[in-house]
């Protein structure tokens, strides 16, 4: 059993990390405050996967919510608008 | 320094959706399924991180040049070469004869 | 045509509407040919697979959706697990998940994959071209309610608007919401308003009126 560093409701900010390489975090969200609204699974890591070697072990994926507000500096709609995106648990750092 | 790669486009500026649509041509078809294919559990020649990437590395000017199809066979056909499936010899004399076929049947159609 | 080619790739000779051919189809032809001369897989695989995907279309995720429309448990069964519930109605998607998000009277869900074009194929068949396009993937991220409205979707302030970016390993099914009059449908009426872009959550259902 992989241990799941997060768990629903966790607050949880997204590296500002910009690696030159292959990556499944959006760029747009880096940086960015969420929470963790669901835990998605244990999948081999993708930026493993792409240069052709296994990605194990498996990395912990969450669905992260966040408040487009957050988002976007101006988002022109009402406050309650989020967002979801599938984040690795690699490229996410806890916030309190 | 933040890059910001060319497929990661969530956020930019862009004109409207065109809602317009085609069908799947068979040549198209064919891509999917042989990347499908080469990507079975018991083969494992390509898989769709490596498909990816690869797109992703067919850089900025092809990425927009080509349809979408066009960047998956471009990067399935990369990474068959990288892996030693095919050889560029290989691949450059059967692009060859295909066109040589088609053009022929093309000019029998007609 | 090309009687006299005796092997395989006979069966690949492009379509007539595929002319004039590009680099690309030529590539295509030739990689499939290579493939299968060197015992990689057969043409019969190949072919099967187009045929699988074939099979694949928006009909069958309708049937799905109108099954969760009409019984509330099976309902529960989708969002639990979507692959085991497909397959309870003979529906098999493969061996990547698809999760399936239910619209509400409180939230509508929207579906985009900014960084390529993941989409629940297996359901529902493959992406319309608006789904890849850039314009699409820039925009609905940051601006859903445009884009919504572009597509003739206008959802109220009160409802919130959530994007689901599929970034990952799962591929992602919007329920949506049941349109008012059709309370004594059956599942197979009921599946007539559900289109692919309601269940990709661009537009709702359609209404018992506009068919």
């Amino acid at each position: 059993m992989t241990a799941l560093r997060y768990s629903p409701g966790d607050k949880v900010q997204v590296r500002e990390a910009y690696p030159p390489g292959h990556v499944r975090t959006p760029f747009f969200v880096r940086g960015c405050v969420g929470e963790v609204q669901e835990i998605a699974g244990v999948y081999p890591n993708p930026e493993e996967l792409a240069y052709g070697r296994d990605g194990l072990p498996g990395v912990p994926l969450y669905r992260v919510s966040f408040k487009q507000s957050e988002v976007w500096d101006g988002y022109d709609g009402p406050i309650t608008d989020t967002l979801v995106i599938d984040i690795y648990e690699h490229w996410l750092e806890p916030r309190t | 320094m933040t890059i910001r790669r060319h497929h990661d486009m969530g956020g930019l500026e862009a004109g409207p959706v065109d809602a317009s649509e085609h069908d799947y041509a068979m040549w198209e078809k064919r891509v999917d399924a042989i990347v499908k294919v080469l990507s079975t559990p018991d083969r494992k020649l390509l898989s769709t991180d490596e498909l990816r990437r690869g797109i992703e590395e067919l850089g900025p000017g092809v990425y927009d040049e080509l349809s979408y199809y066009e960047r998956w066979i471009s990067s399935a056909t990369n990474l068959l070469l990288e892996k030693g499936v095919i050889t560029v010899d290989e691949l450059g004399k059967k692009m060859a004869e295909v066109e040589a076929r088609w053009t022929k049947d093309r000019e029998g159609a007609e | 045509m090309s009687k006299g080619h005796s092997h395989d790739h006979a069966d690949y000779q492009p379509d007539i509407e595929d002319f004039p051919f590009s680099e690309r189809m030529v590539m295509t032809q030739a990689v499939a040919e290579l493939i299968v001369e060197k015992g990689i897989c057969t043409a019969d695989e190949l072919r099967q697979q187009i045929e699988l995907m074939d099979s694949k279309e928006p009909a069958l995720g309708a049937r799905l959706v109108a099954k969760t429309w009409v019984d509330p448990n099976y309902k529960a069964r989708v969002l639990d697990n979507c692959a085991k519930a497909a397959a309870e109605i003979g529906i098999d998607i493969g061996d990547i998940p698809i999760k399936a998000i239910e619209n509400t009277a409180d939230v509508h869900n929207i579906v985009v994959c900014t960084l390529c074009s993941c989409y629940p194929r297996l359901l529902i068949g493959l992406p319309p071209d608006w789904y890849k396009s850039r314009a699409y993937r820039s925009r609905a991220v940051k601006e859903p309610r445009k884009v919504l409205e572009e597509f003739g979707t206008h959802i109220p302030d009160n409802v919130e608007v959530r994007v689901h970016d599929s970034t990952a390993d799962l591929r992602y099914l919007v329920l949506p919401a049941r349109p008012d009059g059709t309370g004594d449908w059956d599942e197979q009426q009921l599946a007539r308003l559900i289109t692919r872009d309601s269940m990709v959550g661009v537009t709702p259902a359609k209404s018992p009126e506009d068919i």
